[in-house]
């Protein structure tokens, strides 16, 4: 019987240079395992493998050696455990994150919970060349979102409250970007040089702002045999349902504008990101 | 430079190290004092001023001002909560 290695390919499973050996590509979402998850998993590698796994570069796991004849039985043994096989090929990526807000000081979004909800929405969808989603927290940037076909990195739109600040003058030495200057007791905001970091927040001792968390969302990032830094139109979104109107709005332009196998920067290069801006604007104002 | 309306327990120099000691040694004086009791904490400009601040407020203190000083560094008063 003939191999149909693009649909094993489709299921994670990955051809090794050992004939008839795969190494088997497991879906995580934004970096995350349970520990039950990973006693299935190492239970598989050693029964299944060769005792070991691999972590890749986008925060999955794959076990290596599966065999051919094998690949039911493995798959029923993972699903025991809350374990599915990822995805390779051309579609939507396992989606990356950061521990962001719930876990680190520094993060200014729930990037595990917006991981999951990006990848219920699209995992695995099927469209011209692969698609990678990657959030990162805050403007540290762990995550490297830019290198992302579309990346979201966590950021705080901040406004003054002057009736809680003690002026203390803490948050403009803590603002990396310049942005905040006090004047005779008053602090003013440059919003051209304001990053969204968040930083003022983070150290005001008495929460004297007002702040909206929001994401920056970054377009046509790669960094494989091309390297180009995703850039964002829009300088900050500030909800949710925008945040995934955008995200609805940039696949589709990819699944109808893209040729086989061209990766978004391309297609954004070929038919022009004054159009591409055009879609994402119209789908930001609703 | 501004005036204080509020008297000063102890002080601590954490211009003579590098993070992440500068906190470490900011943490190990706010610990002698009792709750209420008031330190300040003279750092250099930079990194310290930009991260030190806020890694005191994490750790519970109430942060009352930041000076800066005559010769560039900066004084940082805290009020200790908590024992």
């Amino acid at each position: 019987m003939a191999v149909d290695y693009a649909l094993l390919k489709k299921g994670g499973f990955m051809r090794q240079k050992q004939k008839n050996n795969f190494s088997l590509r497991l879906r995580v979402v934004g970096g995350n395992l349970t520990a039950t998850q990973l006693a299935t998993i190492a239970g598989v590698a050693e029964k299944y493998g060769d005792g070991h796994v691999h972590l890749t570069s986008r925060q999955s796991v794959e076990i290596p050696f599966i065999k051919l004849e094998q690949i039911d039985e493995v798959k029923a043994a993972l699903s025991k455990g809350n374990v599915e096989p990822g995805v390779c090929g051309p579609r939507v990526r396992t989606v990356t994150a950061c521990q962001g807000a719930a876990i680190c000081p520094s993060g200014c979004i729930d990037t595990y919970a917006l991981a999951k909800e990006l990848d219920d929405r699209y995992f695995a969808r099927e469209l011209p060349h692969k698609f990678k989603f990657g959030i990162t927290g805050c403007q540290n940037n762990c995550l490297k979102a830019e290198e992302n076909d579309l990346g979201i990195k966590g950021g705080i739109q901040v406004k003054w409250r002057e009736a809680e600040c003690i002026g203390c003058g803490v948050c403009e030495k803590a603002c990396r970007s310049g942005a905040i200057t006090i004047i005779d007791g008053k602090i003013t905001v440059d919003d051209g040089k304001c990053n969204f970091c968040g930083r003022c927040v983070k150290s005001c001792p008495t929460e004297a702002w007002d702040t909206v968390h929001g994401y920056i969302v970054s377009f046509g990032g790669l960094f494989g045999n091309s390297i180009n830094k995703g850039e964002a139109i829009i300088p900050f979104i500030e909800n949710k349902e925008k945040l995934m109107a955008v995200c609805d709005a940039a696949i589709e332009f990819f699944a109808e504008n893209a040729k086989p196998s061209e990766r978004f920067k391309f297609t954004l290069d070929r038919v022009g990101r004054d159009k591409f801006t055009e879609k994402i604007l119209e789908a930001y104002n609703g | 430079m501004a005036e204080l309306d509020f008297k000063i327990d102890d002080s601590v120099d954490i211009t003579d190290v590098v993070c992440p000691t500068t906190f470490v040694k900011a943490k190990v004086a706010l610990e002698e004092l009792d709750d209420g009791q008031i330190l300040s904490v003279r750092m250099n400009d930079g990194e310290p001023v930009q991260n030190v601040p806020r890694s005191i407020k994490e750790e519970g203190h109430q942060i009352l001002k930041l000076i800066k000083n005559a010769d560039g560094t900066y004084t940082l008063y805290v009020k200790k909560v908590g024992d």
